[in-house]
């Protein structure tokens, strides 16, 4: 019986294949709606087990009911918002910064091969120095207050735009750009019409590492360069005072920001760069 | 990469050849040597007037290279390169490169890319719409040019960058292996398409093929080049009327030519 039953396993028939290979259409939309949610529930659940179980002291880590419950009322008290706001005030200003500086200049060296040699080394250099061993020194020439925090924060992401931007350029189809030649474009159309364009993919992938690493640079500058807002601020002023509630809460806003951000630039990369890995 | 028109631009140079009645570009003395090995040396070629060419020859021997250098793509070492006398900057040339993917601008619109080489020589608008309603009417198009080209098919995306290589109406036209990279049906496809041009317009056509049969099918003259350093080794004619089609691929005289030519083939390959 149950050598019968195993073979019968391990020969499906041919309905069977129909059925694995072809799921009926609303089974595949509910699988689509439901699968992205089994990994935020399940931290959800873990996380919810930890604190009522005790596996973690009760002083590192409070439940995720009272936590959401804690963001819930700073939404709606505005003290969160306002901190949110200047978090992001802070990194859209910097990108903002970066991008004006980075785009133009990494045109430049990605046309020219050698000013990008020349620069090379000092741009990988600097790329590879973690930008808070330079706190001390932007605070020197900027003063304590939100323009060193935004002037190192815009330095980090100018250059990793500026590397991308220039490698977009770079890597500009040889054969489009022969294309437009032969055509009898002139430089400055083959630029315009032809690099520029082909170098955009690439640029928004630059675009979107600079801006969190913009938000990465503000929130640290925001917990160590006297600050009186930020979520950096508030995360680190939860943390003294033992507001876990609090801290948690403002991780996850902070979670909430460069997650948004992220998704923002992806759409608008979608829209404008629609041609990008087609 | 730059394109070198100056040994061109300078006029006849001295003892310059002219080559037989017919004859539509004239390359003299060309020199062209790679890391030092020699290519082409002092290479003599004539190519007809309003007729198809097909340069075919063994690996390596610079069948690309050579049509580069006409084309202005890649630069030769020495040597004349001339249309009608003319230089390549004063000849209006249409190319069609190998890859479609590499070559068509994906950020513009299939007839935006059509109309594009319209645009650098300052259509106005009306013109290019113009332009592009007469390519439709000569190629029968099928297919909506309003779409990018990731959204068309190989055959469809190769076609695209033959009717932009046609747009400015050019003297000659190149095409480099310009069904490499599709599939037979979309190579049957564009091959009829081809047919359709060399019958409707009156345009002298350099193709390089790797494919014999192709270039036999395709051309009025077969170029066949030696290993290199590289020479001519024949140029074989092939007369069977246009619209050619799968008949012309099984007809005695298609049999015979190609034959012939692989013959030569063998022969140079064996060298």
């Amino acid at each position: 019986m149950n050598a019968l039953e195993s073979t019968k396993e391990k020969a499906p028939t041919h309905s069977d294949i129909l059925t694995v290979n072809q799921p009926s259409p609303l089974t595949e939309r509910l699988g689509n709606i439901i699968q992205p949610l089994i990994g935020p529930l399940a931290l959800f659940a873990i996380w919810w087990m930890a604190a009522a179980g005790n596996w973690v002291s009760g002083n590192l880590l409070p439940g995720p009911i009272a936590t959401f419950g804690s963001l819930w009322q700073s939404l709606a008290t505005g003290d969160m918002i306002s901190d949110a706001t200047a978090t992001l005030k802070l990194t859209l200003t910097a990108f903002v910064i970066a991008s004006v500086l980075g785009v133009p200049t990494g045109i430049i060296l990605g046309s020219s091969k050698k000013i990008y040699r020349s620069v090379e080394f000092v741009i990988d250099f600097f790329r590879s120095t973690p930008v808070t061993a330079m706190f001390p020194l932007f605070l020197l020439i900027f003063g304590i207050d939100d323009s060193s925090k935004i002037s190192v924060a815009a330095f980090a992401a100018w250059l990793v735009l500026l590397f991308n931007v220039a490698y977009g350029v770079m890597n500009a189809g040889e054969t489009r750009v022969l294309a437009a030649k032969v055509m009898g474009a002139s430089r400055w159309r083959i630029f315009k019409d032809v690099m520029f364009y082909d170098s955009l993919p690439q640029t928004f992938v630059g675009i979107r590492m600079a801006v969190s690493m913009g938000l990465v640079v503000i929130i640290v500058a925001e917990m160590f360069i006297g600050s009186i807002h930020g979520m950096g601020h508030r995360i680190i002023d939860a943390q003294q005072v033992y507001d876990l509630e609090d801290m948690y809460a403002s991780i996850l806003v902070t979670g909430i920001i460069g997650y948004g951000l992220n998704l923002l630039f992806l759409g608008l990369e979608r829209w404008l760069v629609h041609w990008s890995g087609r | 990469m730059t394109i070198t028109t100056a040994p061109a631009t300078g006029g006849k140079p001295e003892g310059f050849v002219p080559g037989p009645p017919g004859t539509h570009i004239t390359i003299r003395q060309l020199n062209k040597a790679f890391a030092g090995t020699p290519l082409y040396q002092n290479f003599n070629l004539d190519i007809p007037r309003l007729k198809v060419t097909c340069i075919f020859g063994p690996n390596g021997c610079g069948k690309s290279t050579v049509m580069n250098m006409i084309a202005g793509l890649i630069p030769m070492d020495s040597g004349s390169i001339l249309f009608d006398g003319k230089s390549l900057g004063d000849t209006r040339i249409g190319y069609v490169f190998q890859n479609y993917r590499e070559a068509l601008f994906p950020w513009l619109r299939a007839i935006d890319n059509i109309k594009y080489p319209l645009k650098i020589n300052g259509c106005s608008s009306e013109e290019c719409d113009q332009r592009v309603r007469e390519l439709i009417k000569t190629f029968d198009l099928q297919f909506d040019l309003n779409r990018y080209p990731y959204e068309l098919s190989g055959g469809q995306q190769q076609l695209v960058s033959i009717l932009r290589a046609l747009a400015p109406e050019p003297e000659v036209l190149f095409l480099d292996e310009p069904f490499s990279a599709l599939d037979y049906e979309m190579t049957l496809m564009l091959r009829e398409k081809l047919q359709e041009l060399f019958r409707a317009t009156n345009l002298t056509t350099v193709i390089v093929s790797h494919d014999l049969e192709e270039a036999v099918f395709l051309a009025d003259e077969v170029l066949l080049l030696t290993k290199r350093p590289t020479r001519i080794a024949e140029t074989i004619p092939f007369n069977a009327p246009r619209p050619r089609d799968i008949e012309t691929l099984s007809s005695p005289e298609f049999v015979k030519t190609k034959s012939r030519c692989l013959e030569i083939f063998q022969r140079e390959v064996r060298r």
